[in-house]
């Protein structure tokens, strides 16, 4: 037997195998019907691509007066390069709109920093306290800048910070709501099993109408509160319900071994949770949990209907302008781009991180 | 081999007393009458088929199951629903499972000094200092930074037992720590146990390893239907059963 197990050479895998013509063949041509729809897909291609670039960047108009864009047969990109600091900014007073500018500055360039897991200490928690000191600030005004009321935030700084906020808030909340709907104590549980329910038996668009219409009904008279902050709230108690039900998915998956390892370590319930279930249940649900955040940030659009103007609105109020009618596509791509580019940058944060806290089970 | 008999043994204090202990899993009795004191340093395996209840007996004795009738008095302090004097007994009382239950996403170092660190408020570098001490007489050392998803069933269970020392145990319950092993890693995990044993820790164990029982254990418990049915010392209980339904268990598996 082992001479025959050593007479065995190394072979090198067949030519068809390897390469671009093994990969052609295995993944374009390995039957008669693959390689016609390959070739009708081509063919597609070829009937679509040049004329969309064409359209897109070759007959195109980039800042031109709307009467040439008319006139022409490209794409006409000015509608959004000569409307652009309403779409971006809304109604923020023109000679202040540097500041959420710079807010939006500030909010990116955190996230991405903090995109290192190697940053995550302390100091980078009284880093972020300091931005959000220095965003309310730039926004709001005060201490020698002129004060904007918050119906005037408009625009993407709008969305960025209604969907920012809504994911950092409710994401604790969920984690705990999760945790109270898996607790003994029967009265924690039953109400976070009713809020749980009643939230998500409800859609956002009714949670912002209560929150803007009837909510102030049962308020003291002249105690009013700010309508993107109620906003705010609205849009965090929902995406925190959400979240609820995908944790606990995350905390059933834990075996009740580590449970018992932990108990038999003589570690209290907080310290079990803080440091034995929870990071393994979180890291399982990063997937469905990123799905729910790109979602709530796309929904941050509903604000519209308690006449808030994200920057969804600010578009649809520049496309509105009789000057510019007729070149809604061209404007709904840039927001479709827009929204791309954060919802994109979202989920490879998410893979990243799921990469990152792989360990080999 | 173990000379020792039950009553020649010094009047000490008893570490674990079980009086007249019952649980029941609702309407199934599986503990019925359990009467046991354990001696500080004292070794007793524990065995008989499964659905025996011997798990479930241990498993009582640091709480991850309740009693509903006896009482379960450990080193002094005896198990109520008070959750404080849990987690007292828990803490002095390590435990080595089936499945290991490593904690998968943290390094085997981090594995060990979770429990000084957050249950005794050892400083991290003593904690380290001490888990590397442990890793070293498991022989393991090697692999400190290693997540368990890399290690092998022998390794995973030789670190839970160098994860329950980091905590100085004064007495150290195992349930069936091989069962779940592949045959040639069984030897490597039992080597740590009778080492362990060697040096004078109080151990409960619930095993069909009875190599391991005739080498070790001062004492050895046959349990059949919840009961204790059947214990003596490793030399009488093999060679001179009392009880048919010992003598049968013995017949299966030796």
């Amino acid at each position: 037997m082992s001479d025959r197990i050593e007479a065995v050479e190394e072979i090198r895998p067949p030519v068809t195998k390897v390469g671009v013509i093994g990969w052609l063949r295995e993944n374009l041509f390995n039957n008669w019907f693959n390689s016609i729809l390959t070739i009708l897909t081509l063919w597609f291609l070829w009937w679509t691509v040049p004329p969309l670039i064409k359209w897109a960047f070759i007959d195109s108009h980039w800042f031109s007066e709307p009467a040439v864009c008319r006139d022409g047969h490209g794409a006409c990109w000015s509608v959004v390069s000569r409307n652009i600091r309403f779409i971006l900014f809304g109604f923020f007073p023109e000679d202040q709109q540097w500041r959420p500018a710079l807010t939006m500055i500030l909010l990116v360039g955190l996230s991405f920093w903090s995109r290192d897991r190697k940053r995550w200490k302390k100091s980078l928690a009284f880093t972020w306290l300091a931005g959000i000191v220095v965003m309310g600030w730039l926004m709001h005004g005060g201490l020698g800048l002129p004060v904007v009321e918050t119906g005037k935030w408009s625009g993407l700084p709008l969305t960025l910070l209604l969907s920012f906020f809504g994911m950092v808030f409710a994401y604790p909340l969920g984690v705990l709501l999760a945790l109270g709907r898996r607790s003994k104590l029967a009265a924690i549980k039953s109400m976070c099993v009713v809020y749980i329910e009643l939230i998500r038996g409800v859609p956002l668009i009714s949670l912002l109408f209560m929150s803007s219409v009837m909510f102030p009904l049962f308020l003291p008279e002249g105690v009013t509160i700010d309508k993107v902050l109620r906003a705010q709230v609205a849009i965090i108690l929902f995406t925190a319900a959400y979240i609820a039900e995908v944790v606990r998915g995350g905390l059933q998956a834990i075996p009740k071994g580590q449970y018992e390892a932990a108990d038999s370590l003589g570690l209290n319930y907080g310290k079990t949770m803080r440091l034995i279930i929870l990071p393994q249940a979180l890291k399982i649900v990063i997937p469905p949990t990123v799905g729910i955040l790109i979602s709530a940030f796309k929904d941050t659009s509903l604000v519209v209907i308690i006449a808030l103007y994200d920057v969804l609105k600010t578009t649809k109020v520049t496309i509105s302008n009789p000057e510019w009618m007729g070149f809604s596509t061209e404007a709904y791509l840039f927001l479709a781009v827009l929204y791309f580019i954060c919802c994109y940058a979202m989920s490879s944060t998410s893979r990243r991180l799921e990469k990152e806290l792989h360990t080999g089970r | 081999m173990n000379e020792q008999t039950l009553d020649t043994r010094p009047a000490e204090a008893p570490i674990i007393v079980i009086e007249q202990m019952h649980k029941w899993y609702g309407d199934f009795h599986v503990l019925k009458d359990i009467n046991l004191q354990v001696q500080p340093k004292e070794r007793i395996v524990v065995c008989g088929p499964s659905g025996s209840g011997k798990s479930t007996m241990i498993r009582c004795i640091n709480r991850l199951e309740e009693h509903q009738r006896g009482r379960i008095i450990v080193d002094g302090i005896e198990l109520t629903n008070d959750i404080k004097n849990i987690e007292k007994v828990r803490a002095e009382v390590g435990m080595v499972f089936q499945h290991f239950n490593l904690f998968p996403h943290l390094t085997i170092l981090e594995n060990l000094t979770l429990g000084p660190i957050w249950v005794r408020k050892t400083p991290k570098a003593e904690a380290e200092e001490m888990a590397m001490m442990y890793l070293e007489k498991v022989k393991i050392a090697e692999q400190a930074k290693k997540y368990p998803g890399q290690l092998s069933g022998g390794q995973q269970q030789r670190v839970a037992i160098a994860r329950s020392l980091c905590m100085k145990p004064k007495i150290m319950l195992f349930d069936e720590p091989t069962s779940a092993l592949d045959p040639e890693m069984v030897k490597e995990v039992l080597d740590v146990m009778v080492e362990l044993a060697e040096e004078g820790m109080t151990m409960l164990v619930v095993t069909h390893e009875m190599g391991f029982a005739k080498m070790v254990a001062d004492r050895v418990m046959f349990m059949d239907e919840g009961q204790i049915v059947e214990q003596n010392t490793p030399d009488e209980f093999f060679d001179n059963p009392q009880n048919d339904r010992t003598k049968l268990f013995l017949s299966q598996i030796l």
